[in-house]
């Protein structure tokens, strides 16, 4: 029979699991809440993804993903996309070594970059609607434009995030909580650039071809 | 006592209630496999959960703290042989009713035809807001919340709907399946017995659901020839046009009959609803769809 | 362009009587409540103590009384269906039209699932499990907060759909194409799918929380293996909501898209799948189930182990048993639509998976059965919830058994014998086990325990009623009779619907009698005292602290060496009695402060649900600003937390004098 001792000084040498060491320090219980919306939010894509693959074929009788698709122009986004995470991963650098104004210049840059990401989005959106090629005109358009346009509202989210951020940061500095609210932003930007790689290649990459 | 009770209750009065043109009431071969199947899988189980239920209640009375001869075991929470038990009995029991389940499902698969040396009728049935289509595509007659059928013959069905989705289900004959626009389901089923059987909508559609029941007409084959034939002498014509009308929103529609149906009807009502299912695009309409051009 | 979209007078149903002397009953009702307690000045006590708490315990209590409230909701929702259904046979229409019968049944089952159920398993959860855990609060109390209010959104949105417009017409699981804008145009449909993402968003964040919470702050000690077994099922079940809310939330999305934007996930024409929202709703749905059920497991678990005096019987085979439950319920979905379809390869397949998901619960059974074998059962209320639950659900069990036969599906789905088989699992299961949940854990709440007598009326009230109102249900359902019906033709069916209306009206009895309950317990609240902190004799660390206890829970989280942690303390302390106890030297604590934030950014989502329901765009922006306003209110605030003094705590300590305490 295990008997619970109420004893308040733990031996320090005694090996103490991990499970058994008590509350985790709060800036990993937030990291780990964090990921675990993140997971979440991963599912949720994945149902479109789902969506997207189950009417990837219903074209209506309209234009399908060969036709559509400007795959230069997905490049671009590509590009801009992954090299504003490499951005982020600098502003999380200078956060951690607490520099004002490397974390404002990176976050900036970080700014810039998405924002030209939903830029070119936006754009294709504007051309393929232009061309006839909506959301209401099949299946397949309607799951294009949904899986692809919810990335793009979580970006736009994302970049109004980092400009509420920056005003922490600057009225505020960098307190425990700022730190935190940081870290959760750090990792959304990164996990957004990681479902766009999965979303090019499903939607744009394997889409053309069927 | 009371769940024992109650157990038989159940069973007795499922046994009694099911004397009124249910499941329990089966007129065909599958209707009848189908209760075979559930009265033994209930058999199989029941062989657990009432000796489970007289032992919770027993083992409750008996350990009751007012019952002084009650051993009390106050370190008794493991037991390597009961938990070997307690994990068997369900796992064995779901092995013996799972066996039973897999075999079934592919036996009484609703697409699977009945072997049987008669040959089958075909009919092809839509559903609308709220009543049922019935088109005999071989006769080329069509009827309206009325089926009659040659006893002792197949019947293979291929099924659709005009818009929402409901479900095609006559209780005495066998199982259900739903019928959904655009797409073909199949079901293929067979009345032993003479008689009039009740078949309705298993999937809520709308306003005039409760209204969307059907008869069944279970009739001797030369009565169907003779039905078959009287029909064609009267009543209005089935084409697009008047397929449309009949699809209007309308609720508790007496029987009646078309006496002629226009050629490839069915066809054109599955891909009128869906301008996007052509071949090609989903491989189960790809089957449904060549296979009718291969029965013409 | 109209300033308020679609709403106009004509919304207001004035011209249906019933519907006119509900809504003006309910209004009038909570007109009064909220009048009573204006007038008593308790508003800002309320406002301090309540609306703005983030303290699990409050939150937990607020879970559940709304979840009471709309109890009443969706059982008188029941009682009319039951009494249309046993008048209106042969050429009778009943007293309910169509178009209302046909809303009432949508909304019993969204209420009921979506209001009713879930915040009861999320209340006790709320309230149990970071004492259970030895701890403070949960991971993220603020959330917590939002997560509450958010549900209590999603509740007053379904509850003006009785008065302002009407609700679903598609039954809860709303199926395109009939949920889709071409069948059903007006405004039901929206009300459904906008105030359930709004909850839903909530019930996300609760699942996050505990699941960081159990994984990452349990107190000192407490390895997994030696967490009491209901924070075990809260864990599988919190694991769960993290998995297929998102589901939901994206098919519900889908449907809104179709809906508003005129996009083509789910219609009939330009390629519309509607068999793909039957997949997704599912995938959701059958784990929704096994979410709500689970902590229920656990609260027999509990009860029944403190009742017999003994620990639970086979801990791991427990922890393993639901964690397969928490795998396996999202591998069984096709289940709920094998006739749609579906090739024998695919039914064969989940046919037999769902019968496995047998397997760990009836494992769960023969553990509780063992639990009370050598014990010295003390014949509780809760206990007798436990036990009327294990001989009920088991029969349950048995026909959730035959319909996971494809071919015996095929005959009975959608029918009464349905509706009849998820009752027979979902009251005995989650029902009663919340019912024996809130029974055992009020003192601690609350400070004083129950009103036994009237417990026990209510027990049997529901355990007779229960077995009245839907035994019939099977032999009509197998006599052919579907789900859904406003009318029939097949009097021979009437006699058995009758009888269910009869248990309806027993059940009716037993909730009359619970409300009772509180009542008299209230009333004779001084006799009813809990003055130790452990009225039952407890095994967990919840009964280790004072009822109710201090907003900070412990004063020292408790180092903890095995299971049933608070049963080994009062064994040590009665071996070590006599001696002083240690002096401690007690240290102030951080407490997170209590914020309008839920309670604000929750009325900006009604707003924004109302504002979307009836296309009134500019007021649905203005919601939505308003709730962005409302996160940066709080993102900026001064102080985030509050200190509690050592000498408060102390003060505390020695004012309550709690056994056990150091």
């Amino acid at each position: 029979m295990n008997v619970a001792v109420a004893i308040h000084d733990v031996k320090q040498d005694a090996f103490v699991p991990a499970s058994e060491a008590g509350p985790a320090p709060k800036r990993i219980v937030v990291g780990f809440g964090f990921w675990i919306f993140l997971l979440s939010d991963i599912v949720m894509f994945s149902v479109l993804f789902a969506a997207y693959a189950v009417l990837a074929r219903a074209t209506a009788g309209g234009p399908t993903g060969a036709q559509l698709f400007n795959q230069v122009n997905v490049a671009i986004q590509t590009a801009f996309l992954l090299v504003s995470s490499y951005t982020c991963g600098m502003m999380s650098l200078a956060i951690s070594t607490r520099q004002r104004l490397n974390t404002y210049t990176f976050a900036f840059i970080t700014f810039v970059l998405g924002a030209a990401f939903l830029y070119l989005e936006v754009h294709e959106f504007a051309s393929m609607i232009a061309r006839g090629a909506g959301p209401q005109r099949s299946a397949f358009l309607s799951a294009f434009f949904t899986v692809v346009g919810c990335h793009g509202l979580h970006v736009t989210a994302g970049l109004l995030w980092l400009v509420v951020m920056m005003a922490q940061v600057a009225i505020k500095g960098f307190r425990p909580a700022v730190d935190r609210r940081l870290l959760c932003f750090a990792l959304f930007w990164h996990a957004l650039d990681i479902i766009w790689v999965w979303l090019f290649t499903a939607v744009y990459l394997i889409g053309a071809r069927l | 006592m009371r769940p024992l009770a109650l157990a038989v209750v159940l069973i007795g009065t499922v046994a009694l209630g099911g004397c009124s043109g249910g499941v329990f009431d089966p007129k065909g071969p599958i209707a009848d496999a189908e209760r075979l199947l559930m009265l033994n899988a209930t058999g199989i189980m029941l062989a657990i959960v009432i000796p489970t239920i007289l032992a919770t209640l027993g083992t409750a009375y008996w350990f009751r703290s007012s019952n002084t001869r009650a051993n009390y075991l106050p370190d008794f929470d493991y037991s390597g042989r009961l938990e070997l038990l307690v994990w068997s009995i369900p796992i064995m029991t779901v092995i013996l009713v799972g066996g039973v389940a897999w075999v079934s499902a592919y036996d009484l698969d609703p697409p699977k035809a009945i072997a049987s040396t008669v040959k089958p009728v075909r009919i092809q049935v839509v559903s609308l807001n709220w009543k049922w289509l019935f088109i005999y595509p071989e006769e080329q007659i069509a009827t309206v919340n009325q089926l009659t059928v040659p006893v002792g013959t197949p019947i293979n069905f291929e099924l659709t709907s005009s818009g929402v989705m409901n479900s095609f289900f006559v209780p005495q004959l066998g199982g259900q399946i739903y019928t959904m626009a655009g797409m073909v389901t199949r079901i293929n089923l067979q009345a032993d017995q003479t008689g009039r059987f009740r078949g309705m909508s298993a999937n809520y559609s709308g306003a005039g659901f409760s209204d969307m029941y059907f008869t069944v007409n279970a009739v001797p084959t030369e009565e169907f020839s003779r039905w078959v034939a009287a029909t064609r002498t009267t009543g209005p014509v089935l084409d697009a046009q008047s397929y449309a009308d009949l699809a209007k929103p309308s609720q508790a529609v007496a029987p009646f009959s078309y006496r002629i149906v226009a050629p490839d009807l069915f066809s054109g009502i599955l891909s009128g609803s869906s301008t996007a299912m052509q071949a090609g695009d989903d491989p189960r309409c790809v089957g449904s769809l060549a296979s009718q051009r291969a029965e013409k | 362009m109209n300033l308020l979209g679609k709403l106009t007078w004509s919304a207001i149903p004035f011209d249906q009587p019933i519907i006119m002397g509900a809504s003006g009953g309910m209004i009038l009702g909570i007109a009064s409540v909220v009048g009573w307690v204006a007038l008593k000045g308790y508003v800002p006590y309320l406002w301090r103590e309540w609306l703005t708490s983030v303290d699990h315990k409050r939150i937990g209590v607020m879970y559940i009384v709304l979840a009471l409230l709309m109890l009443l909701r969706g059982f008188s929702d029941a009682v009319m269906m039951r009494a249309q259904q046993a008048v209106a046979a042969g050429g009778a229409q009943g007293y309910l039209p169509p178009e209302h019968f046909d809303q009432i049944f949508s909304a019993h089952g969204t209420i009921m699932i979506f209001f009713v159920a879930m915040p009861l398993v999320i209340g006790l959860m709320n309230f149990v499990v970071p004492l259970q855990l030895g701890i403070r609060d949960v991971a993220f109390p603020t959330l917590n907060s939002i997560s509450l209010w958010l549900t209590a959104s999603g509740i007053l949105l379904i509850n003006i759909s009785l008065f302002v417009g009407e609700f679903a017409r598609t039954g809860w699981v709303a199926y395109p194409p009939l949920s889709g804008l071409q069948f059903s145009p007006g405004v039901g449909v929206d009300y459904y799918l906008w105030s359930l993402q709004i909850s839903g968003v909530g019930t996300l964040l609760t699942g996050i929380n505990f699941v960081t919470t159990i994984l990452k702050t349990r107190a000192p000690g407490m390895g997994y293996m030696r967490m009491p077994v209901f924070c075990w099922t809260a864990l599988a079940s919190n694991l769960m909501i993290i998995a297929v809310f998102p589901i939901l939330t994206a098919t519900f999305a889908m449907l809104l898209l179709d809906r508003y934007l005129g996009f083509h996930f789910f219609t009939v024409d330009a390629g519309g799948n509607a068999m793909m929202y039957v997949n997704l709703f599912w995938m959701w749905g059958h784990p929704e189930v096994y979410i709500l059920v689970l902590p229920a497991f656990g609260v027999f678990s509990e009860v029944s182990a403190t009742f017999s005096g003994k620990p639970l019987f086979g801990y791991r085979s427990m922890v393993a048993a639901t964690m397969v439950i928490c795998v396996l319920s999202c591998m069984v979905w096709l289940h709920h639509f094998f006739t749609m379809g579906a090739s024998a390869n695919v039914n064969a397949v989940f046919g037999i998976a769902s019968m496995i998901i047998g397997v760990p619960t009836g494992v769960k059974i023969f553990n509780w059965l063992f639990t009370m074998y050598g014990g010295r059962l003390r014949f509780t209320v809760p206990v007798l919830w436990t036990i009327g639950f294990m001989v009920t659900f088991v029969l349950g069990g048995l026909t959730g058994v035959l319909l996971a036969v494809p071919p015996v599906d095929w005959q009975v789905h959608n029918s009464l014998f349905l509706v009849a088989h998820f009752h027979h699992v979902i009251i005995p299961g989650v029902i009663f086990g919340v019912f024996a949940g809130y029974m055992y854990w009020f003192p601690k709440a609350f400070g004083f325990k129950l009103d036994e007598s009237w417990g026990r009326r209510a027990f049997w009230c529901w355990f007779i009623g229960f077995h009245l109102a839907f035994m019939p249900l099977y032999v009509v359902g197998l006599m052919g009779m579907t789900r859904r019906l406003q009318h029939y033709d097949v009097v021979s069916w009437q006699p058995w619907l009758i009888a269910a209306a009869a248990g309806t009206a027993i059940i009716f009895a037993g909730v009359v009698c619970q409300i009772v309950q509180f009542v008299v317990s209230i009333r004779h609240r001084e006799e009813l005292r809990d003055v130790t902190g452990d009225p039952w004799n407890g095994r967990t660390l919840e009964w280790s602290t004072t009822s109710p206890p201090p907003a900070w829970n412990f004063a020292f989280l408790p180092h903890v060496t095995g299971r049933d942690a608070y049963w080994s303390k009062k064994a040590l302390a009665r071996v070590t009695q006599g001696q002083p106890p240690e002096a401690r030297e007690y240290k102030p604590i951080e407490v997170p402060k209590n914020t309008p934030t839920g309670f604000v950014n929750a009325f900006f989502a009604v707003v924004t649900g109302f504002a979307l329901i009836w296309h009134i765009w500019w007021m649905a922006a203005l919601g939505l600003v308003g709730a962005f306003v409302t996160f940066l209110a709080f993102a900026f605030r001064e102080r985030e937390e509050d200190e509690i003094s050592a000498e408060t705590l102390a003060q505390f300590d020695r004012a309550h004098a709690v056994e056990g305490a150091p």
